[in-house]
C-alpha cells in the first residue's frame, strides 16, 4: 500500500517535470507547426548552465532563471538562422533540429565531460518529509509537485485569460487570418518559442537536480516530452497536462510492478490511444 | 480616377502552380461598394487574396491611397486599413465571440482607433452581444457572419474585403448581410465584395465587375451589367434574372 502511494508521488513529481518540458513544446509545436527534436538538448544545455551558475553563485534560483535565459538566446539563434530555412517542411525539420541537438550535446560533452553531475538543490530543500502515513519522501521532489501545479496554473492564466494568450490560441487555429488581422505572426513566434525555450531550459535545471545531467539524457527525456505531447495533443496545453500525468504515472508504476517491461508499459497504451484517437486526447484537426 | 482608394494595376496572381488572374485592373473609390461576380473558379478568391497580400501578384501593382502594396506581408496591409471578412468566415474557434472581437485591438495589431469599439460594435450586432461569451465555434452561421464582419469593424478600416458573406445563409440572413452592407457604405467604409449571389451584388453595389477565367469581361454599374444579356448568359448563367 505504502509502495503503491509513494509510486504515485513519484509519477506525479516527474508529471510536473515532463509539463514543464512539454508544455513549451506543444505551445510551440501548435503555433509553428515546427517539430523542435533540440528540445531535449535545449534541456540539457539550460540544466548544465544552471549548474554552473549554482556552483559559481550558490543560488538555485539564479540557476534557474539563468539556465533558462541562456537556452532563449540559443533557442533564437537556432531558430532564426536555421530552422526558419526549412518553411513548412517536417522532415527538414527533424532531420536539422536532430543534427542541432548533437552539435549541442557534443558542445556540452566538451564543456561539462562525461560524468552524472547534479545541479545543487538549495539547503531548504534536501532531505525528506514525512507524509501522513509514516511516508518518507525527499523533499525536492514533493516541493517539485507544487512548483510544477503553480508553473501551469500561471500558464494557464496567460494562455486563456490574457490578450497575449488569445492571439495565441487564435493563431494555432488559423494563422493567415492572423497575420490578416494585422498581427505580426513572426513577432508571436519569437515570443512564443522564447518562452518554450526558457521552460526547457528551467526545466533542465530543476531536473538536473533529482536526474540528473550526463551525455544522451536529452534523448531520454525528449522521449518522454514527445510522448506526453502526442497523447495530450498537439498544440494543446491542457493535453500537456494530463499528457504528463499519464505518463509520469505509467513511467512509475511500470517501473515498480513489470520493471522488466516498463518500457512497454509507457508506450503501449499510447500505441492504442494513437490506434482510436489520432490526435490525441485534446488534439484537433488541423 | 485621382482619389481612387483602391487601385489594382494590371495583376496577375498565381495560385500555386495555377495562373489565376491574368492581367486585372480596377478602381475603387472611398466609401463605395464593387462587386465582383463571376462563376466559382475564376479568379474572384485570388483577387481577394492579393489585395489583402495573402496570395501576392507576381506582376502589377496594387495601390491603396496612393501607395504602393508590393512586398507588404499580409499583417501590414491590415494595419494600413484594410479589413478581410473571410470565405468561411474562419472565425477563431478556441477564441469566445469578445475574444474574436478584440484581436484586431491587440497591440500587436497596431490598432489605429476610430468610431468603432466593442461597445459600437455589439449595438450595431446585438445578436453579437448576447453570445459574448460564448466560443467563436458554438455559434450559428449567420452569427459567424456577423461576428466576422464586426471584427473586421473593430479594425477600423477604410477598406472592407467580403468573399462570398452569403455564402451558406438562409435567404433572411442574405437580407440582413445586405442591410449590413449597405449600413458600412452609409458609415464611410469601401467594401469590395466578391459575390455568387447576384441579386445581392446587384442591389447593393455602385460599380461591377464580372470576371471570367482570370480577366475581366464587363465593367459598369449595375444598372448596366442588367441591361447586357449576353454578359448575363455567358458569364454568369443568369439570363432573364430579374435585377431588383
Amino acid at each position: 500500500m505504502t509502495s503503491a502511494v509513494l509510486q504515485a508521488i513519484n509519477g506525479v513529481s516527474l508529471a510536473a517535470l515532463l509539463f514543464l518540458l512539454a508544455s513549451g513544446f506543444t505551445l510551440s509545436f501548435g503555433l509553428m507547426r515546427v517539430v523542435n527534436m533540440a528540445h531535449g538538448a535545449y534541456y540539457l544545455f539550460g540544466g548544465y548552465i544552471g549548474l554552473t551558475l549554482a556552483e559559481k553563485t550558490g543560488s538555485f534560483a539564479v540557476a534557474i532563471v539563468g539556465g533558462g535565459a541562456a537556452v532563449v538566446v540559443i533557442g533564437f539563434l537556432i531558430d532564426r538562422f536555421l530552422i526558419r530555412r526549412t518553411g513548412e517542411n517536417h522532415l527538414a525539420q527533424v532531420l536539422l533540429t536532430v543534427g542541432v541537438a548533437f552539435v549541442i550535446g557534443d558542445v556540452a560533452l566538451a564543456l561539462w565531460g562525461g560524468d552524472n553531475l547534479k545541479v545543487q538543490a538549495p539547503a531548504f530543500l534536501r532531505g525528506a518529509v514525512v507524509l501522513p502515513g509514516e511516508i518518507y519522501y525527499p523533499m525536492y521532489r514533493f516541493v517539485l509537485i507544487f512548483f510544477g501545479v503553480f508553473v501551469g496554473a500561471l500558464l494557464w492564466l496567460l494562455y486563456h485569460r490574457t490578450q497575449l494568450g488569445a492571439v495565441v490560441r487564435a493563431g494555432v487555429d488559423d494563422r493567415e487570418q492572423v497575420n490578416a488581422t494585422g498581427i505580426n505572426v513572426d513577432r508571436l513566434f519569437v515570443m512564443v518559442s522564447g518562452l518554450a525555450s526558457f521552460l526547457a531550459g528551467m526545466a533542465g535545471v530543476v531536473g538536473g537536480a533529482f536526474l540528473t545531467l550526463y551525455p544522451g539524457a536529452e534523448w531520454e527525456i525528449l522521449v518522454y516530452a514527445l510522448v506526453v505531447v502526442i497523447v495530450g495533443g498537439l498544440g494543446s496545453l491542457e493535453g500537456a497536462m494530463i499528457g504528463a500525468l499519464i505518463v509520469g504515472l505509467l513511467d512509475a508504476y511500470g517501473r515498480w510492478l513489470l520493471p522488466e517491461f516498463s518500457y512497454f508499459v509507457l508506450f503501449g497504451p499510447i500505441a492504442l490511444l494513437m490506434l482510436f484517437r489520432p490526435r490525441g486526447l485534446f488534439g484537433r484537426e488541423h | 480616377m485621382p482619389d481612387a482608394l483602391l487601385s489594382v494595376r494590371g495583376i496577375h496572381t498565381y495560385y500555386g502552380d495555377s495562373y489565376v488572374l491574368q492581367g486585372v485592373s480596377l478602381e475603387q473609390r472611398e466609401g463605395s461598394i464593387v462587386a465582383i461576380l463571376g462563376r466559382n473558379g475564376m479568379g474572384k478568391t485570388t483577387l481577394i487574396r492579393s489585395v489583402a497580400g495573402l496570395t501576392p501578384p507576381r506582376e502589377g501593382e496594387i495601390l491603396f491611397r496612393g501607395a504602393s502594396l508590393r512586398g507588404r506581408p499580409p499583417y501590414a496591409i491590415a494595419q494600413d486599413g484594410i479589413a478581410l471578412v473571410p470565405q468561411g468566415r474562419r472565425i477563431f474557434r478556441s477564441l469566445s465571440v469578445r475574444e474574436n472581437l478584440l484581436l484586431p485591438t491587440s497591440g500587436l495589431a497596431r490598432p489605429r482607433g476610430g468610431r468603432w469599439t466593442l461597445d459600437s460594435v455589439l449595438r450595431e450586432f446585438p445578436q453579437l452581444a448576447e453570445r459574448i461569451n460564448h466560443s467563436g465555434g458554438a455559434l450559428s452561421g449567420g452569427e459567424q457572419q456577423m461576428l466576422a464582419v464586426g471584427r473586421a469593424l473593430m479594425a477600423n478600416p477604410h477598406l472592407i474585403l467580403m468573399d462570398e458573406p452569403s455564402e451558406g445563409l438562409a435567404p433572411r440572413l442574405v437580407q440582413q448581410v445586405e442591410g449590413i452592407m449597405k449600413s458600412l457604405r452609409e458609415h464611410g467604409h469601401a467594401v469590395l465584395l466578391v459575390e455568387q449571389n447576384f441579386a445581392l451584388a446587384m442591389s447593393v453595389a455602385d460599380y461591377v465587375y464580372v470576371v471570367a477565367s482570370g480577366r475581366f469581361v464587363f465593367e459598369g454599374p449595375p444598372a448596366a451589367l442588367a441591361a447586357a444579356p449576353d454578359v448575363l448568359d455567358q458569364h454568369l448563367g443568369v439570363a432573364g434574372a430579374k435585377v431588383n
